[in-house]
C-alpha cells in the first residue's frame, strides 16, 4: 500500500497558454469582452502565486471557511457499496458547498483588479451565496442572475442571497435556468466593463476561467492527498467520484490527480428523466463539439447548433455543457462518465441521509447514485466529493419522498 | 468582384446597413425583406442567422431570434432565401452569426455555400483572432469572402491594428461597450472614441453600429465613419408595422436618410 511513486505518463494534464485542454477550451468571446478576459489572462497566474495573496487566500480558507473539511470513512455506506468509502466534506464549508473556495479566491482577485461591482451567475444558488457571502466580507455590490426556474425551485438559497446584501435578477429568457443566468451575466459584463468583475461559478467560460476556478478548487485534493496518507497510509485513492454540472467540485476533487494513472476519476452527469428521454442534462453521452459560454467543448446542441435545453431535478446539474477540461479527460478516456436519473440521486439522498446521517445536495446525490453502478473491489478505497449539503433540496425530497 | 469591396470603391460616405434577423417576424419574410431593402435602396444587407443563445445581443434581437427558431427557421432554409433573393437583388449582403453555427455546419462547407448562394461577408462576432489567421483565413481568401471584426471603445492600438490587417471588406465598429439594441444619443465620450479611430487612417472602411436607431445617431455617424449599422430599430419597427414589410421597410429608410 506505501506505493507512492506516479506512474509515467505519456501526455501531461494541463491547460496551454491559449487556454486548451487538447482540442478542448479557448476563448470564443465577442470583442467587447476581450480588454477583461485578455488582462485576466495575462494577470491572473502572477496574482494567485504572490505570497500576500496565497497567505490571505489561505487564512480565510481556514479562518472563514473552515477548511480543511473532513475526509470522513463512511462504515455503513462503504458496507452497502462494497469498498472503502471516504467522503470529503465540502458540504461543511460555510455557506455549505464547496463553491465558496472559488468565490473567496476570486473576490481576492477582483479586489486586486480593482473591481468594485461583482457579478455572477447561479443555478442551485450555492454559488450565488457563496457570491453574496464574499462580496459582503468585502463590502463590493453584489449582482446574482439566476433563471427564474431556479429561483423558484431553490427559494431558500434566493432568501439567502437578500439578506447578504445581494441583487438577484432573474434571466427571462430560454429555458430559465443556468445557462441562461449566464448568458444574462456576460450580457451585463459587456455593458459594464470599467468596473465589474464576474465570478463565474464553475471551471466553464471562456480560458482563464476554467483554470483559474480549477486551481481555486484544488484545495480539494490537496487535502485528500495529506488526508488520505494519514488514514489510509497511502496519499491516493483507488478512485474519485463527483457530480458534473459545469464541472467545478470535480475539478477540485481531482487536480492533484490528474497525472496519476493509479487513480479512476468518474464524473457523474444528471440523466434527468433517463438519456434518451429528450430531458436529460448528459452532456457527454447527448452532447457534441461546439461553443457555449466562450469555450470549445462538449454540449447538447442540434445539427444547426442551436444549444439545447437541458433538464435535471438538479439546478445545479441542469446545464448544457461541460467544462473544457471534463471534456478532454472524457473523450481521452482520462475520466469515466455516468449518468445518473433523478429518481436514483433522490433515493441516493435519502439513503446517505439515513445510513450516515448527511443530507447531501441533490447534484452531489448524484455522484452517491453512481456508486451502485461501478464495481469496486472491497479494498479499493473511493473518495465521493461531497461537494453541499441538502438544506436547499429539502423541498424537492419530501416531494419525491412518496416514490422512496 | 465581391460585392462591398465594389461597394467601397464607389462610395465612401453615408452608408446605410440594415441589419435584420432572418425568419421574424415571418419565416418566409427573409426574401421580402430583402427585395425591400434592395428597392429603398439600402447600401449594405445584414441578415442575421437566428441563434438559441447570441451573447453579444440586447433583448429586440434575442426576442427576434426566438421567434424565427419557433418559426422553423434553418441554416439550409437561410441559404434557400438568400440564393433566391439574389435573383432580383444585387445588393451586397453579409450574414451575422456565431461561430459554432459555422462550426456545425462545417467551416468549409458554410464558407463555399456562402459564395455559392451570394453571401459576400460575414460577421461572426465570437470567432477569435487568432484562430482566423491561424485556421479560416486562406478559406475567406480563396472564396473571396469578407470578414469584418469588431473593435470597442476599450479595444488596444496594437490590436486594432491586427484587427485592421484581418478584417475584409469593412471594420465593425461598436459604438459603445454594450450588446445591441436601440439607444436615444451619442455621447461626447463616444465621440471622442469616433475621432480617436478616424485619425489612425485605417486601411478598411469603417462602418458604426450599436444603438445607432434614427436619423439623428446615424447623421452623427456618418460624420466619423464611412457610415453606419441599423438594426433593433430596424426590427422594432416590421414588428409594430401597420403596413406591408415594403412600406414599412421604405418609411424607415427614408427616416433614416432623412
Ligand atoms: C452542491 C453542488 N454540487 C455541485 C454543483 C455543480 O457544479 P460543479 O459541477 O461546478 O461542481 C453545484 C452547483 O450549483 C452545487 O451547488
Amino acid at each position: 500500500m506505501n506505493n507512492t511513486t506516479a506512474t509515467p505518463l505519456s501526455a501531461t494534464i494541463a491547460v496551454d497558454e491559449l487556454g486548451y485542454y487538447g482540442e478542448f477550451g479557448g476563448a470564443y468571446i465577442p470583442e467587447m469582452l476581450y480588454p477583461n478576459v485578455e488582462t485576466l489572462r495575462r494577470q491572473y497566474l502572477g496574482l494567485i502565486k504572490e505570497s500576500g495573496f496565497q497567505d490571505e487566500f489561505r487564512r480565510l480558507l481556514r479562518d472563514y471557511v473552515g477548511r480543511p473539511s473532513p475526509l470522513y470513512f463512511a462504515p455503513r455506506l462503504s458496507a452497502h457499496i462494497g469498498a472503502q468509502v471516504y467522503l470529503k466534506r465540502e458540504d461543511l464549508n460555510h455557506t455549505g458547498a464547496h463553491k465558496i473556495n472559488n468565490t473567496i479566491g476570486q473576490i481576492l482577485l477582483a479586489r486586486r483588479l480593482a473591481k468594485t461591482r461583482i457579478i455572477a451567475e447561479t443555478g442551485a444558488g450555492q454559488h450565488g451565496v457563496a457570491t453574496a457571502t464574499v462580496c459582503a466580507l468585502m463590502g463590493l455590490q453584489c449582482i446574482v442572475y439566476m433563471g427564474a426556474v431556479d429561483m423558484e425551485r431553490q427559494a431558500p438559497n434566493v432568501a439567502r442571497m437578500k439578506m447578504l446584501g445581494a441583487e438577484v435578477r432573474p434571466a427571462l429568457s430560454g429555458s430559465q435556468t443556468l445557462k441562461d443566468a449566464t448568458n444574462e451575466a456576460i450580457r451585463d459584463w459587456i455593458n459594464n466593463p470599467e468596473d465589474t468583475h464576474y465570478i463565474i461559478g464553475s471551471v466553464v467560460g471562456p480560458h482563464p476561467y476554467p483554470d483559474m476556478v480549477a486551481r481555486f478548487q484544488s484545495v480539494i485534493s490537496e487535502e485528500m492527498k495529506s488526508q488520505l496518507q494519514e488514514q489510509t497510509d497511502r496519499h491516493y485513492p483507488d478512485a474519485i467520484v463527483a457530480c458534473v454540472g459545469g464541472g467545478s467540485n470535480a475539478a477540485g476533487a481531482y487536480y492533484h490527480y490528474l497525472n496519476d494513472r493509479r487513480v479512476r476519476l468518474i464524473a457523474v452527469e444528471a440523466a434527468g428523466h433517463g438519456v434518451d428521454s429528450g430531458e436529460s442534462a448528459a452532456t457527454s453521452i447527448l452532447g457534441s463539439r461546439g461553443i457555449i459560454h466562450g469555450s470549445r467543448t462538449l454540449l447538447m446542441q442540434t445539427p444547426d447548433g442551436q444549444i439545447v435545453e437541458p433538464y435535471s431535478i438538479s439546478a445545479g446539474l441542469d446545464y448544457p455543457g461541460i467544462g473544457p477540461l471534463h471534456a478532454h479527460l472524457i473523450s481521452s478516456g482520462r475520466a469515466e462518465a455516468v449518468s445518473i436519473t433523478d429518481e436514483e440521486a433522490l433515493k441516493a439522498g435519502f439513503f446517505l441521509a439515513q445510513t450516515e446521517g448527511i443530507i447531501p445536495a441533490l447534484e452531489t446525490a448524484h455522484a452517491l447514485a453512481a456508486l451502485d453502478r461501478l464495481s469496486f473491489s472491497a479494498d479499493d478505497v473511493v473518495v465521493v466529493c461531497l461537494s453541499g449539503r441538502g438544506d436547499k433540496d429539502l423541498d424537492t425530497y419530501i416531494g419525491g419522498m412518496k416514490d422512496c | 468582384m465581391n460585392r462591398i469591396t465594389h461597394l467601397f470603391q464607389h462610395k465612401q460616405s453615408r452608408i446605410l446597413n440594415i441589419y435584420f434577423t432572418a425568419g421574424h417576424p415571418h419565416r418566409d419574410d427573409t426574401v421580402e425583406i430583402i427585395r425591400a431593402l434592395d428597392q429603398a435602396g439600402v447600401d449594405l444587407i445584414e441578415v442575421g442567422i437566428p441563434y438559441s443563445d447570441p451573447l453579444a445581443d440586447g433583448p429586440t434581437i434575442q426576442q427576434s431570434s426566438q421567434v424565427a427558431l419557433q418559426n422553423g427557421m434553418t441554416l439550409s432554409l437561410l441559404f434557400e432565401q438568400i440564393a433566391e433573393a439574389r435573383r432580383f437583388s444585387d445588393t451586397p449582403l453579409i450574414l451575422m452569426g456565431y461561430f459554432n453555427q459555422m462550426m456545425q455546419y462545417g467551416e468549409e462547407s458554410f464558407i463555399k455555400t456562402c459564395k455559392e448562394v451570394g453571401v459576400d461577408g460575414l460577421i461572426l462576432p465570437d470567432l477569435p483572432l487568432y484562430e482566423y489567421e491561424r485556421s479560416y483565413k486562406p478559406l475567406f481568401e480563396q472564396y473571396d469572402l469578407g470578414i469584418s471584426f469588431l473593435l470597442t471603445p476599450q479595444t488596444d492600438e496594437q490590436r486594432i491594428r491586427k484587427i485592421d490587417e484581418l478584417s475584409r471588406g469593412f471594420i465593425y465598429m461598436v459604438s459603445d461597450a454594450s450588446i445591441t439594441g436601440a439607444k436615444q444619443g451619442i455621447s461626447d465620450k463616444q465621440l471622442a472614441y469616433f475621432e480617436r479611430i478616424a485619425a489612425m487612417q485605417l486601411r478598411n472602411p469603417r462602418l458604426i453600429g450599436f444603438g445607432i436607431s434614427n436619423s439623428e445617431t446615424f447623421q452623427t455617424a456618418c460624420q466619423y465613419a464611412n457610415g453606419a449599422i441599423i438594426g433593433s430599430a430596424f426590427i422594432q419597427a416590421l414588428g409594430q408595422r401597420e403596413n406591408t414589410v415594403a412600406g414599412a421597410t421604405l418609411n424607415f429608410v427614408r427616416q433614416i436618410r432623412a
